[in-house]
């Protein structure tokens, strides 16, 4: 298996009907890679809470995984408005999703927590007023 | 447990065909938060929830749970139910409150999740 851009879809700002689907297309994308099951799940777990992330909190973004021989790299960006309190924001628990959100099931503050304790490697560069670019890294 | 036992046991109403009857079911989680679900899920789980909209579905996906049964008679949108056959994901309605359900399964022998993590 050489390196390779395997998926990378444009996820609009508040598209709950969409919310999903990248996840889901990457995760028949990664069986059909032979990736192993408890490792495919690993993966598709991170990218559905970055794609969920973009969807309720950001004005927008992208989603690209990048698949090499010994890892699969999962890239998020977005067009802000960016993370205030990247500290706080990690804590299970904490969260900024209104009323609305938490009524859908949303917003219980474990998000950035599922995506740090399920990957290998996390890195989250943000700007306030510009976005952020969030890379989870799970060894295969 | 096999899913048709907990059919009689809940009196769960099928939302869909096919119904999934021979499913095997080892432990149960009753859950209204999406990420504690992704954060706790083990494989052959049944879902019981009272949330209805399609992310419950998704959700479900991510973590291959194959099973989720609606509480309160809370009766989940078109969406949801279409997506769930899409994805060969079983759904049944349940009359009982959420603790009464939890509460006969765990008395039939149904474990709950651990509360850890996979990795």
């Amino acid at each position: 298996m050489k390196e390779q851009m395997i998926l990378k879809r444009r996820i609009e700002k508040g598209d709950f009907n969409r919310g999903g689907e990248t996840s889901s297309k990457l995760k028949g994308l990664l069986r059909k890679l032979g990736v192993e099951a408890i490792i495919n799940r690993r993966i598709t777990i991170v990218t559905y809470e970055l794609e969920m992330n973009i969807i309720i909190h950001s004005n927008g973004g992208e989603i690209s995984v990048l698949v090499t021989p010994d890892k699969v790299k999962v890239m998020a960006e977005d067009r802000g408005p960016g993370i205030e309190d990247i500290e706080r924001a990690l804590q299970p628990g904490y969260s900024t999703a209104d009323d609305e959100i938490r009524n859908m099931g949303f917003g219980a503050g474990m998000g950035l927590n599922n995506i740090e304790h399920y990957s290998d490697d996390l890195e989250i560069e943000t700007e306030m007023g510009k976005g952020t670019r969030i890379t989870a890294v799970v060894n295969l | 447990m096999k899913l048709a036992g907990i059919i009689s046991l809940l009196q769960l109403e099928p939302l869909m065909e096919p119904d999934g009857v021979e499913f095997e079911v080892r432990t149960a989680c009753g859950c209204d938060l999406m990420s504690d679900v992704l954060a706790f899920s083990q494989e052959k789980t049944l879902l019981l929830t009272g949330l209805t909209n399609p992310q419950v579905v998704r959700t479900a996906e991510m973590t291959d749970i194959k099973v989720i049964v609606f509480v309160r008679g809370k009766r989940p949108q078109p969406e949801t139910i279409e997506l769930a056959r899409e994805k060969g994901i079983y759904l049944y309605l349940s009359k009982k409150p959420m603790f009464e359900c939890c509460g006969l399964l765990y008395d039939r022998g149904l474990n709950s999740e651990e509360i850890r993590k996979i990795k």
